[in-house]
Protein backbone atom coordinates (compact mmCIF):
# COMPACT_ATOMS: atom_id res chain seq x y z
CA UNK A 1 0.00 0.00 0.00
CA UNK A 2 2.75 2.76 1.12
CA UNK A 3 6.40 1.98 1.16
CA UNK A 4 7.57 4.20 3.21
CA UNK A 5 7.57 2.64 6.40
CA UNK A 6 10.98 2.55 6.56
CA UNK A 7 11.14 5.74 6.69
CA UNK A 8 9.35 7.27 9.12
CA UNK A 9 10.03 5.10 12.30
CA UNK A 10 6.41 6.38 14.23
CA UNK A 11 4.27 7.29 11.86
CA UNK A 12 2.53 9.58 14.23
CA UNK A 13 -0.03 11.14 11.73
CA UNK A 14 -2.56 7.14 12.05
CA UNK A 15 -2.73 7.74 15.69
CA UNK A 16 -3.53 11.50 14.87
CA UNK A 17 -6.29 10.31 12.29
CA UNK A 18 -7.55 7.74 15.07
CA UNK A 19 -7.68 9.27 18.25
CA UNK A 20 -10.14 11.46 18.00
CA UNK A 21 -12.93 8.90 17.09
CA UNK A 22 -11.82 6.02 18.88
CA UNK A 23 -11.33 8.40 22.09
CA UNK A 24 -15.14 9.32 21.85
CA UNK A 25 -16.38 5.76 20.74
CA UNK A 26 -14.86 4.46 23.79
CA UNK A 27 -15.78 6.92 26.47
CA UNK A 28 -19.14 7.03 25.36
CA UNK A 29 -20.02 3.89 24.08
CA UNK A 30 -18.17 1.45 25.13
CA UNK A 31 -17.72 1.97 28.83
CA UNK A 32 -20.82 3.08 29.45
CA UNK A 33 -21.75 -0.55 27.69
CA UNK A 34 -19.40 -2.31 30.33
CA UNK A 35 -20.12 0.22 33.13
CA UNK A 36 -23.70 -1.07 32.75
CA UNK A 37 -23.24 -4.70 32.74
CA UNK A 38 -21.02 -3.97 35.68
CA UNK A 39 -23.69 -2.00 37.45
CA UNK A 40 -25.74 -5.59 37.04
CA UNK A 41 -23.37 -6.93 39.32
CA UNK A 42 -24.49 -4.64 41.92
CA UNK A 43 -27.38 -3.39 43.96
CA UNK A 44 -27.88 -0.52 46.11
CA UNK A 45 -28.55 -1.54 50.14
CA UNK A 46 -29.08 1.36 52.51
CA UNK A 47 -27.57 3.83 50.25
CA UNK A 48 -24.24 2.15 49.36
CA UNK A 49 -23.20 0.31 46.18
CA UNK A 50 -22.71 -3.57 47.23
CA UNK A 51 -21.43 -6.43 44.73
CA UNK A 52 -24.38 -9.10 44.95
CA UNK A 53 -23.07 -10.93 42.34
CA UNK A 54 -25.95 -12.48 39.94
CA UNK A 55 -28.75 -11.71 42.60
CA UNK A 56 -30.38 -9.20 40.43
CA UNK A 57 -30.21 -12.02 37.42
CA UNK A 58 -31.81 -14.40 40.06
CA UNK A 59 -34.73 -11.34 41.09
CA UNK A 60 -35.39 -10.62 37.48
CA UNK A 61 -35.55 -14.47 36.16
CA UNK A 62 -36.87 -16.31 40.08
CA UNK A 63 -39.03 -13.58 41.04
CA UNK A 64 -42.22 -13.79 39.80
CA UNK A 65 -43.50 -10.33 39.59
CA UNK A 66 -40.24 -9.57 37.68
CA UNK A 67 -40.18 -12.59 35.17
CA UNK A 68 -43.90 -12.44 34.25
CA UNK A 69 -42.76 -8.85 33.38
CA UNK A 70 -40.18 -9.85 31.30
CA UNK A 71 -41.22 -12.73 29.55
CA UNK A 72 -44.12 -10.94 28.50
CA UNK A 73 -42.10 -7.84 27.28
CA UNK A 74 -39.61 -10.83 25.22
CA UNK A 75 -43.07 -12.06 24.20
CA UNK A 76 -44.15 -9.07 22.62
CA UNK A 77 -40.97 -7.85 21.33
CA UNK A 78 -40.52 -11.44 19.45
CA UNK A 79 -43.93 -10.77 17.89
CA UNK A 80 -43.26 -7.54 16.65
CA UNK A 81 -40.16 -8.83 15.23
CA UNK A 82 -41.79 -11.84 13.44
CA UNK A 83 -44.57 -8.88 11.83
CA UNK A 84 -41.64 -6.87 10.77
CA UNK A 85 -40.21 -10.29 8.76
CA UNK A 86 -43.27 -11.06 7.77
CA UNK A 87 -45.07 -7.77 6.13
CA UNK A 88 -42.48 -5.02 6.01
CA UNK A 89 -39.81 -7.26 4.46
CA UNK A 90 -41.66 -8.67 1.59
CA UNK A 91 -43.46 -5.45 0.86
CA UNK A 92 -39.89 -3.65 1.03
CA UNK A 93 -38.80 -6.37 -1.76
CA UNK A 94 -41.50 -6.25 -4.18
CA UNK A 95 -41.74 -2.76 -3.99
CA UNK A 96 -38.13 -2.50 -4.85
CA UNK A 97 -38.62 -5.44 -7.60
CA UNK A 98 -41.31 -3.44 -8.98
CA UNK A 99 -39.54 -0.62 -8.58
CA UNK A 100 -36.26 -1.63 -10.44
CA UNK A 101 -37.94 -2.58 -13.46
CA UNK A 102 -36.02 -0.73 -16.39
CA UNK A 103 -39.49 0.50 -18.44
CA UNK A 104 -41.31 1.63 -15.40
CA UNK A 105 -41.71 5.36 -15.65
CA UNK A 106 -42.45 7.44 -12.29
CA UNK A 107 -39.76 5.21 -10.70
CA UNK A 108 -38.16 8.09 -9.11
CA UNK A 109 -41.69 9.91 -7.90
CA UNK A 110 -42.65 6.47 -6.28
CA UNK A 111 -39.65 6.38 -4.61
CA UNK A 112 -39.66 9.61 -2.68
CA UNK A 113 -42.89 9.35 -1.78
CA UNK A 114 -42.89 5.42 -0.41
CA UNK A 115 -39.33 6.67 1.66
CA UNK A 116 -41.39 9.69 2.96
CA UNK A 117 -42.86 8.01 6.64
CA UNK A 118 -39.33 6.79 7.00
CA UNK A 119 -37.96 10.34 7.72
CA UNK A 120 -40.22 10.95 10.35
CA UNK A 121 -40.14 10.87 13.64
CA UNK A 122 -41.72 8.37 15.73
CA UNK A 123 -43.64 11.08 18.01
CA UNK A 124 -45.41 12.55 14.90
CA UNK A 125 -46.36 8.55 13.66
CA UNK A 126 -47.29 7.43 17.12
CA UNK A 127 -49.72 10.57 17.46
CA UNK A 128 -50.69 10.98 13.71
CA UNK A 129 -51.56 7.03 13.38
CA UNK A 130 -53.01 7.05 17.10
CA UNK A 131 -55.27 10.28 15.55
CA UNK A 132 -56.41 8.11 12.51
CA UNK A 133 -57.19 5.04 14.41
CA UNK A 134 -59.03 6.96 17.13
CA UNK A 135 -62.73 6.56 17.63
CA UNK A 136 -63.45 9.90 18.78
CA UNK A 137 -62.24 11.55 15.15
CA UNK A 138 -63.53 8.85 12.88
CA UNK A 139 -61.17 9.05 9.86
CA UNK A 140 -60.73 5.38 9.96
CA UNK A 141 -64.29 4.33 9.54
CA UNK A 142 -65.53 6.56 7.38
CA UNK A 143 -62.77 5.20 5.16
CA UNK A 144 -63.57 1.37 6.29
CA UNK A 145 -67.17 2.88 5.53
CA UNK A 146 -66.36 3.68 1.97
CA UNK A 147 -64.84 0.05 1.36
CA UNK A 148 -67.84 -1.43 3.00
CA UNK A 149 -65.57 -2.83 5.64
CA UNK A 150 -67.24 -0.72 8.59
CA UNK A 151 -67.96 -4.15 10.80
CA UNK A 152 -64.15 -4.48 11.27
CA UNK A 153 -63.44 -1.40 13.00
CA UNK A 154 -62.31 -1.26 16.59
CA UNK A 155 -60.39 1.02 18.95
CA UNK A 156 -57.29 -1.37 17.52
CA UNK A 157 -54.90 0.57 19.96
CA UNK A 158 -57.05 0.21 23.11
CA UNK A 159 -58.14 -3.22 22.65
CA UNK A 160 -55.59 -5.64 24.39
CA UNK A 161 -55.48 -8.41 21.43
CA UNK A 162 -55.13 -5.78 18.88
CA UNK A 163 -53.15 -3.11 20.40
CA UNK A 164 -49.36 -5.07 20.19
CA UNK A 165 -50.09 -5.86 16.06
CA UNK A 166 -51.34 -2.05 15.56
CA UNK A 167 -48.06 -1.06 16.33
CA UNK A 168 -45.90 -3.30 14.73
CA UNK A 169 -47.93 -2.71 11.67
CA UNK A 170 -47.52 0.92 12.11
CA UNK A 171 -43.86 0.41 12.48
CA UNK A 172 -44.02 -1.50 9.22
CA UNK A 173 -45.66 1.43 7.34
CA UNK A 174 -42.71 3.82 8.47
CA UNK A 175 -39.77 1.52 7.57
CA UNK A 176 -41.04 -0.57 4.88
CA UNK A 177 -38.97 2.34 3.02
CA UNK A 178 -35.52 1.00 4.24
CA UNK A 179 -35.46 -2.75 2.90
CA UNK A 180 -37.04 -1.50 -0.46
CA UNK A 181 -34.00 1.03 -0.56
CA UNK A 182 -31.63 -1.55 0.06
CA UNK A 183 -32.97 -4.12 -2.20
CA UNK A 184 -33.73 -1.62 -4.96
CA UNK A 185 -29.65 -1.03 -4.76
CA UNK A 186 -28.92 -5.01 -4.80
CA UNK A 187 -31.33 -5.36 -7.71
CA UNK A 188 -29.65 -2.72 -9.68
CA UNK A 189 -26.43 -4.21 -8.80
CA UNK A 190 -27.16 -7.34 -10.99
CA UNK A 191 -25.21 -7.22 -14.33
CA UNK A 192 -27.33 -6.71 -17.42
CA UNK A 193 -25.63 -9.59 -18.60
CA UNK A 194 -26.95 -12.05 -16.56
CA UNK A 195 -30.33 -11.16 -17.43
CA UNK A 196 -30.01 -10.89 -20.57
CA UNK A 197 -28.44 -14.50 -20.61
CA UNK A 198 -31.31 -15.28 -18.28
CA UNK A 199 -33.86 -13.81 -21.47
CA UNK A 200 -31.65 -16.27 -24.13
CA UNK A 201 -32.72 -19.08 -22.14
CA UNK A 202 -36.00 -17.94 -22.34
CA UNK A 203 -36.94 -17.38 -18.15
CA UNK A 204 -38.43 -14.23 -17.81
CA UNK A 205 -40.60 -12.01 -15.90
CA UNK A 206 -41.64 -13.78 -12.16
CA UNK A 207 -39.16 -16.80 -13.58
CA UNK A 208 -36.61 -14.48 -13.42
CA UNK A 209 -37.09 -12.77 -10.14
CA UNK A 210 -37.67 -16.41 -8.73
CA UNK A 211 -34.82 -18.25 -10.33
CA UNK A 212 -32.08 -15.29 -10.94
CA UNK A 213 -32.53 -12.17 -8.71
CA UNK A 214 -33.70 -13.73 -6.09
CA UNK A 215 -30.84 -15.95 -4.87
CA UNK A 216 -28.49 -12.82 -5.71
CA UNK A 217 -29.91 -10.78 -3.07
CA UNK A 218 -30.20 -13.12 -0.21
CA UNK A 219 -27.10 -11.40 1.06
CA UNK A 220 -28.89 -8.27 0.98
CA UNK A 221 -31.92 -9.99 2.48
CA UNK A 222 -29.69 -11.63 5.39
CA UNK A 223 -28.21 -7.91 6.54
CA UNK A 224 -31.73 -6.33 6.14
CA UNK A 225 -33.31 -9.16 8.63
CA UNK A 226 -30.41 -8.32 10.86
CA UNK A 227 -31.11 -5.00 10.86
CA UNK A 228 -34.42 -4.96 11.39
CA UNK A 229 -34.14 -7.67 14.55
CA UNK A 230 -30.87 -5.45 15.92
CA UNK A 231 -33.99 -1.99 15.63
CA UNK A 232 -36.56 -4.42 16.54
CA UNK A 233 -35.23 -5.11 20.21
CA UNK A 234 -34.35 -1.68 20.48
CA UNK A 235 -37.94 -0.55 19.96
CA UNK A 236 -38.99 2.07 22.74
CA UNK A 237 -39.70 5.53 20.93
CA UNK A 238 -43.13 4.81 19.03
CA UNK A 239 -44.73 2.26 21.64
CA UNK A 240 -43.54 5.02 23.79
CA UNK A 241 -45.33 7.59 21.89
CA UNK A 242 -48.87 5.80 21.35
CA UNK A 243 -48.98 4.13 24.34
CA UNK A 244 -46.96 5.79 27.18
CA UNK A 245 -44.12 4.33 29.75
CA UNK A 246 -46.93 1.67 30.73
CA UNK A 247 -47.35 0.38 27.48
CA UNK A 248 -50.91 -0.11 27.69
CA UNK A 249 -53.66 -1.78 27.77
CA UNK A 250 -52.39 -3.76 30.43
CA UNK A 251 -48.95 -4.31 29.50
CA UNK A 252 -49.93 -5.78 26.43
CA UNK A 253 -48.10 -3.64 23.94
CA UNK A 254 -44.73 -3.87 26.45
CA UNK A 255 -41.47 -4.51 24.96
CA UNK A 256 -38.00 -4.79 26.31
CA UNK A 257 -37.01 -1.12 25.63
CA UNK A 258 -40.27 0.10 27.52
CA UNK A 259 -39.57 -1.95 30.28
CA UNK A 260 -35.87 -1.00 30.81
CA UNK A 261 -37.35 2.59 30.63
CA UNK A 262 -39.51 1.94 33.69
CA UNK A 263 -37.18 0.22 35.13
CA UNK A 264 -34.63 2.10 35.61
CA UNK A 265 -37.05 5.71 35.90
CA UNK A 266 -39.12 4.42 37.98
CA UNK A 267 -43.20 4.94 37.13
CA UNK A 268 -46.22 5.83 39.37
CA UNK A 269 -45.77 4.06 42.92
CA UNK A 270 -42.28 2.51 41.86
CA UNK A 271 -38.54 3.59 41.94
CA UNK A 272 -36.46 3.82 39.42
CA UNK A 273 -34.14 1.16 39.75
CA UNK A 274 -29.94 2.14 38.11
CA UNK A 275 -28.89 -1.47 39.15
CA UNK A 276 -32.28 -3.94 37.60
CA UNK A 277 -32.13 -1.32 35.00
CA UNK A 278 -28.74 -2.75 34.44
CA UNK A 279 -29.89 -6.31 34.85
CA UNK A 280 -32.33 -5.92 32.15
CA UNK A 281 -30.38 -3.93 29.44
CA UNK A 282 -27.46 -6.71 29.83
CA UNK A 283 -30.45 -9.48 29.32
CA UNK A 284 -30.87 -7.22 26.14
CA UNK A 285 -27.28 -6.70 25.23
CA UNK A 286 -27.36 -11.26 25.33
CA UNK A 287 -30.57 -11.32 23.01
CA UNK A 288 -29.03 -8.89 20.88
CA UNK A 289 -25.44 -10.41 20.60
CA UNK A 290 -27.01 -14.03 20.09
CA UNK A 291 -29.27 -12.97 17.48
CA UNK A 292 -26.29 -11.19 15.76
CA UNK A 293 -24.40 -14.35 15.84
CA UNK A 294 -27.03 -16.77 14.82
CA UNK A 295 -26.50 -14.59 11.39
CA UNK A 296 -22.76 -14.15 11.30
CA UNK A 297 -21.69 -17.89 12.04
CA UNK A 298 -25.22 -19.72 10.89
CA UNK A 299 -26.40 -17.51 8.19
CA UNK A 300 -24.00 -15.13 6.31
CA UNK A 301 -21.31 -18.23 6.27
CA UNK A 302 -23.74 -20.30 4.27
CA UNK A 303 -25.05 -17.94 1.84
CA UNK A 304 -23.43 -18.09 -1.26
CA UNK A 305 -22.10 -15.32 -2.58
CA UNK A 306 -21.62 -14.55 -6.41
CA UNK A 307 -18.64 -12.45 -8.16
CA UNK A 308 -19.55 -10.48 -11.14
CA UNK B 1 -48.74 -9.21 -30.26
CA UNK B 2 -49.83 -11.20 -27.50
CA UNK B 3 -46.19 -10.42 -25.52
CA UNK B 4 -47.12 -6.60 -26.15
CA UNK B 5 -50.51 -7.30 -24.48
CA UNK B 6 -48.97 -9.00 -21.88
CA UNK B 7 -46.51 -6.60 -21.03
CA UNK B 8 -48.56 -3.79 -20.99
CA UNK B 9 -51.25 -5.62 -18.11
CA UNK B 10 -48.05 -6.27 -16.36
CA UNK B 11 -46.83 -2.85 -16.01
CA UNK B 12 -50.39 -1.66 -15.62
CA UNK B 13 -50.43 -4.00 -12.33
CA UNK B 14 -47.41 -2.34 -11.37
CA UNK B 15 -48.28 1.08 -11.48
CA UNK B 16 -51.06 -0.15 -9.44
CA UNK B 17 -49.21 -1.41 -7.08
CA UNK B 18 -47.23 1.29 -6.66
CA UNK B 19 -49.79 3.76 -6.49
CA UNK B 20 -51.79 1.96 -3.67
CA UNK B 21 -49.07 1.99 -1.56
CA UNK B 22 -47.99 5.45 -2.13
CA UNK B 23 -51.41 6.79 -1.06
CA UNK B 24 -51.31 4.69 2.03
CA UNK B 25 -47.83 5.72 2.37
CA UNK B 26 -48.61 9.84 1.55
CA UNK B 27 -52.33 9.54 3.55
CA UNK B 28 -51.75 10.13 7.15
CA UNK B 29 -49.48 12.56 6.60
CA UNK B 30 -51.97 14.43 3.97
CA UNK B 31 -54.79 13.92 6.85
CA UNK B 32 -52.55 15.53 9.45
CA UNK B 33 -51.47 18.56 7.14
CA UNK B 34 -54.87 19.30 5.99
CA UNK B 35 -56.82 19.31 9.22
CA UNK B 36 -54.17 21.17 10.62
CA UNK B 37 -55.72 24.03 8.72
CA UNK B 38 -59.35 23.72 9.87
CA UNK B 39 -61.64 24.82 12.06
CA UNK B 40 -62.27 22.53 15.55
CA UNK B 41 -65.66 22.08 13.92
CA UNK B 42 -64.48 21.23 10.46
CA UNK B 43 -62.12 18.69 11.69
CA UNK B 44 -64.64 16.38 12.79
CA UNK B 45 -67.49 16.90 10.91
CA UNK B 46 -65.68 16.07 7.89
CA UNK B 47 -62.14 14.87 8.15
CA UNK B 48 -61.27 14.19 4.76
CA UNK B 49 -62.03 17.45 2.85
CA UNK B 50 -59.36 19.84 2.24
CA UNK B 51 -59.58 23.71 4.20
CA UNK B 52 -62.03 26.10 1.93
CA UNK B 53 -63.24 29.53 2.75
CA UNK B 54 -65.54 28.60 5.45
CA UNK B 55 -63.53 26.39 7.30
CA UNK B 56 -60.23 27.82 7.11
CA UNK B 57 -58.52 28.63 10.42
CA UNK B 58 -54.75 29.07 11.91
CA UNK B 59 -56.34 29.12 15.06
CA UNK B 60 -54.17 25.40 16.30
CA UNK B 61 -50.63 27.37 14.97
CA UNK B 62 -51.58 30.60 16.74
CA UNK B 63 -51.88 28.18 20.04
CA UNK B 64 -48.90 26.03 19.68
CA UNK B 65 -46.70 28.72 18.42
CA UNK B 66 -47.67 30.76 21.74
CA UNK B 67 -47.76 27.87 23.81
CA UNK B 68 -44.63 25.88 23.01
CA UNK B 69 -41.37 27.27 22.10
CA UNK B 70 -41.09 25.64 19.02
CA UNK B 71 -38.49 28.13 17.27
CA UNK B 72 -36.39 27.27 20.22
CA UNK B 73 -36.97 23.45 20.22
CA UNK B 74 -36.19 23.73 16.23
CA UNK B 75 -32.99 25.42 17.63
CA UNK B 76 -31.65 23.16 19.67
CA UNK B 77 -32.29 20.02 17.02
CA UNK B 78 -30.63 21.62 14.06
CA UNK B 79 -27.60 22.61 16.96
CA UNK B 80 -27.27 18.88 17.94
CA UNK B 81 -27.96 17.28 14.39
CA UNK B 82 -25.48 19.16 12.56
CA UNK B 83 -22.54 19.55 15.02
CA UNK B 84 -23.15 15.43 15.87
CA UNK B 85 -22.87 15.05 11.90
CA UNK B 86 -19.76 17.35 11.11
CA UNK B 87 -18.02 15.62 14.25
CA UNK B 88 -19.21 11.88 12.60
CA UNK B 89 -18.05 13.10 8.81
CA UNK B 90 -14.94 14.87 10.48
CA UNK B 91 -13.94 11.67 12.80
CA UNK B 92 -15.38 8.61 11.04
CA UNK B 93 -13.68 9.96 7.81
CA UNK B 94 -10.33 10.26 9.46
CA UNK B 95 -10.31 7.05 11.22
CA UNK B 96 -11.29 5.30 8.33
CA UNK B 97 -8.64 6.77 6.26
CA UNK B 98 -6.20 5.72 8.88
CA UNK B 99 -7.37 2.04 8.54
CA UNK B 100 -7.75 2.05 4.93
CA UNK B 101 -4.32 3.47 4.43
CA UNK B 102 -1.79 2.74 6.46
CA UNK B 103 -0.62 -0.76 7.36
CA UNK B 104 0.14 -0.49 10.89
CA UNK B 105 0.08 -3.54 13.98
CA UNK B 106 -3.64 -3.86 15.23
CA UNK B 107 -5.54 -2.39 12.43
CA UNK B 108 -7.58 -5.52 11.45
CA UNK B 109 -8.04 -5.55 15.43
CA UNK B 110 -9.14 -1.85 15.44
CA UNK B 111 -11.05 -1.86 12.58
CA UNK B 112 -13.55 -4.84 14.38
CA UNK B 113 -13.47 -3.10 17.49
CA UNK B 114 -15.16 0.14 15.93
CA UNK B 115 -17.09 -1.83 14.01
CA UNK B 116 -18.80 -3.52 16.92
CA UNK B 117 -21.05 -0.47 18.00
CA UNK B 118 -22.89 -1.30 14.36
CA UNK B 119 -24.37 -4.08 15.85
CA UNK B 120 -24.61 -2.84 19.66
CA UNK B 121 -26.94 -0.38 20.01
CA UNK B 122 -25.68 2.18 22.02
CA UNK B 123 -28.83 2.69 24.10
CA UNK B 124 -27.87 -0.28 26.42
CA UNK B 125 -25.33 2.02 27.94
CA UNK B 126 -27.74 4.27 28.68
CA UNK B 127 -27.86 3.61 32.63
CA UNK B 128 -23.57 4.43 33.08
CA UNK B 129 -24.15 7.21 30.20
CA UNK B 130 -26.58 9.22 32.36
CA UNK B 131 -24.18 8.62 35.35
CA UNK B 132 -21.42 9.63 33.13
CA UNK B 133 -23.34 12.81 32.64
CA UNK B 134 -24.07 13.62 35.97
CA UNK B 135 -20.43 13.18 37.28
CA UNK B 136 -19.41 15.46 34.28
CA UNK B 137 -22.18 18.36 34.80
CA UNK B 138 -23.34 17.49 31.23
CA UNK B 139 -26.78 17.04 32.47
CA UNK B 140 -29.47 19.19 30.60
CA UNK B 141 -26.74 20.10 27.95
CA UNK B 142 -26.79 19.91 24.25
CA UNK B 143 -23.01 18.89 24.47
CA UNK B 144 -24.44 15.26 26.06
CA UNK B 145 -26.49 14.74 23.03
CA UNK B 146 -24.02 15.43 20.49
CA UNK B 147 -21.69 13.70 22.42
CA UNK B 148 -23.73 10.62 22.43
CA UNK B 149 -24.97 11.21 19.15
CA UNK B 150 -21.76 11.33 18.02
CA UNK B 151 -20.22 8.26 19.21
CA UNK B 152 -23.44 6.16 17.90
CA UNK B 153 -22.96 7.29 14.62
CA UNK B 154 -18.89 6.94 14.41
CA UNK B 155 -19.00 2.84 13.78
CA UNK B 156 -21.55 3.19 10.33
CA UNK B 157 -19.64 5.85 9.46
CA UNK B 158 -16.14 4.46 9.43
CA UNK B 159 -17.28 1.12 7.85
CA UNK B 160 -19.09 2.46 4.87
CA UNK B 161 -16.15 5.20 4.38
CA UNK B 162 -13.50 2.48 5.10
CA UNK B 163 -14.62 0.79 2.21
CA UNK B 164 -14.85 3.92 -0.23
CA UNK B 165 -11.54 4.90 0.73
CA UNK B 166 -10.11 1.55 -0.06
CA UNK B 167 -11.43 1.68 -3.71
CA UNK B 168 -9.24 4.96 -4.18
CA UNK B 169 -6.31 4.29 -6.55
CA UNK B 170 -2.78 4.58 -4.64
CA UNK B 171 -1.24 5.91 -7.50
CA UNK B 172 -2.47 8.97 -6.91
CA UNK B 173 -1.89 8.97 -3.56
CA UNK B 174 1.87 8.25 -4.14
CA UNK B 175 1.68 11.15 -6.79
CA UNK B 176 0.64 13.92 -4.07
CA UNK B 177 3.47 12.27 -1.83
CA UNK B 178 5.80 12.67 -4.59
CA UNK B 179 4.57 16.28 -5.36
CA UNK B 180 6.08 16.83 -1.27
CA UNK B 181 1.89 17.11 0.50
CA UNK B 182 1.98 15.71 3.91
CA UNK B 183 -0.64 12.87 4.98
CA UNK B 184 -2.74 15.34 6.01
CA UNK B 185 -2.96 17.15 2.86
CA UNK B 186 -3.41 13.46 1.00
CA UNK B 187 -6.06 13.33 3.11
CA UNK B 188 -7.77 16.58 2.95
CA UNK B 189 -7.08 17.76 -0.71
CA UNK B 190 -7.21 14.18 -2.88
CA UNK B 191 -9.17 11.62 -0.59
CA UNK B 192 -11.85 13.58 1.08
CA UNK B 193 -12.79 15.19 -2.59
CA UNK B 194 -13.07 11.49 -3.91
CA UNK B 195 -15.17 10.24 -1.18
CA UNK B 196 -18.29 12.84 -1.32
CA UNK B 197 -20.92 10.36 -2.30
CA UNK B 198 -19.83 8.16 0.32
CA UNK B 199 -20.16 10.94 3.01
CA UNK B 200 -23.94 12.01 1.43
CA UNK B 201 -24.52 8.57 1.88
CA UNK B 202 -23.27 8.43 5.40
CA UNK B 203 -24.65 11.56 6.18
CA UNK B 204 -28.43 10.59 5.47
CA UNK B 205 -28.07 7.61 7.52
CA UNK B 206 -26.74 9.30 10.33
CA UNK B 207 -29.05 12.06 10.50
CA UNK B 208 -32.28 10.47 10.49
CA UNK B 209 -31.99 9.02 13.45
CA UNK B 210 -31.03 11.85 15.69
CA UNK B 211 -33.16 14.45 14.46
CA UNK B 212 -36.03 11.56 15.35
CA UNK B 213 -34.33 10.04 18.41
CA UNK B 214 -36.38 10.50 21.59
CA UNK B 215 -34.80 8.25 24.33
CA UNK B 216 -31.58 10.79 24.60
CA UNK B 217 -33.45 13.72 24.74
CA UNK B 218 -35.73 12.38 27.27
CA UNK B 219 -33.34 10.63 29.73
CA UNK B 220 -30.71 13.37 29.36
CA UNK B 221 -31.46 16.76 28.26
CA UNK B 222 -35.47 17.07 29.20
CA UNK B 223 -35.24 20.78 30.47
CA UNK B 224 -37.33 23.24 28.59
CA UNK B 225 -34.30 25.07 27.45
CA UNK B 226 -32.12 21.90 25.73
CA UNK B 227 -35.84 20.25 24.55
CA UNK B 228 -35.32 18.50 20.80
CA UNK B 229 -38.08 18.95 18.51
CA UNK B 230 -39.14 15.25 19.09
CA UNK B 231 -39.39 15.66 22.50
CA UNK B 232 -40.59 19.37 22.41
CA UNK B 233 -43.88 18.36 20.05
CA UNK B 234 -44.09 15.04 22.28
CA UNK B 235 -44.72 16.68 25.38
CA UNK B 236 -46.38 19.92 24.19
CA UNK B 237 -49.10 16.89 22.37
CA UNK B 238 -49.03 14.83 25.77
CA UNK B 239 -50.41 18.22 27.71
CA UNK B 240 -52.51 19.69 24.55
CA UNK B 241 -54.08 16.40 24.61
CA UNK B 242 -57.59 17.51 23.91
CA UNK B 243 -57.01 20.72 22.02
CA UNK B 244 -57.31 18.64 18.63
CA UNK B 245 -56.52 21.93 16.51
CA UNK B 246 -53.25 22.33 18.96
CA UNK B 247 -52.01 18.90 18.32
CA UNK B 248 -52.64 18.38 14.86
CA UNK B 249 -50.48 21.93 14.08
CA UNK B 250 -47.77 20.74 16.38
CA UNK B 251 -47.64 17.90 14.37
CA UNK B 252 -47.79 19.30 10.75
CA UNK B 253 -44.94 22.03 12.58
CA UNK B 254 -42.85 18.87 13.20
CA UNK B 255 -43.12 17.28 9.73
CA UNK B 256 -43.15 20.22 7.30
CA UNK B 257 -39.52 21.43 7.70
CA UNK B 258 -38.30 17.78 7.12
CA UNK B 259 -41.09 17.39 4.52
CA UNK B 260 -38.97 20.45 2.86
CA UNK B 261 -35.60 19.26 3.27
CA UNK B 262 -36.07 15.87 2.63
CA UNK B 263 -38.04 17.13 -0.92
CA UNK B 264 -34.78 19.34 -1.43
CA UNK B 265 -32.59 16.90 -1.06
CA UNK B 266 -34.38 13.70 -2.28
CA UNK B 267 -32.40 13.14 -5.09
CA UNK B 268 -29.14 13.34 -3.76
CA UNK B 269 -29.95 10.81 -0.98
CA UNK B 270 -31.49 8.05 -3.23
CA UNK B 271 -28.61 8.35 -5.42
CA UNK B 272 -26.77 7.85 -2.16
CA UNK B 273 -28.19 5.10 -0.60
CA UNK B 274 -28.31 3.12 -3.91
CA UNK B 275 -24.52 4.05 -4.89
CA UNK B 276 -23.67 0.80 -3.39
CA UNK B 277 -22.54 1.30 -0.09
CA UNK B 278 -24.47 -1.91 1.15
CA UNK B 279 -24.43 -4.99 -1.05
Amino acid sequence: MNGETHKRPTRWHIAVFLAPAVLVYTAIMILPLFGTLQLALFKEIDKELVFVGIDNFKTLFGDPRWSESFWNALRNNTWFFVVHMLVQNPIGILLAALLSSPKLRMAAYYRTAIFIPTILSFVIVGFAWKLILSPLWGVAPTLLDAVGLKSLFAPYLGKEEYALTTLSLISVWQFVGIPMMLIYAALLSIPDEILEAAECDGITGMAQFWRIKLPLILPSIGIISVLTFVGNFNAFDLIYTAQGALAGPNFSTDVLGTFLYRTFFGFQLQLGDPNMGSAIATAMFVIILCGVCIYLFGIQTRLRRYQF
Amino acid sequence: MSQARHSITRSVAAHAILITYTLIALFPVFVIVINSFKARKAIFRSPLELPNAETFSLIGYETALKQGDFLLYFQNSLIVTVVSLALVLLFGAMAAFALAEYRFRGNLLMGLYLALGIMIPIRLGTVAILQLMVATGLVNTLTALILVYTAQGLPLAIFILSEFMRGISDDLKNAGRIDGLSEYRIFARLVLPLVRPAMATVAVFTMIPIWNDLWFPLILAPAEHTKTITLGSQVFIGQFVTNWNAVLAALSLAILPVLVLYLIFSRQLIRGITAGAVK
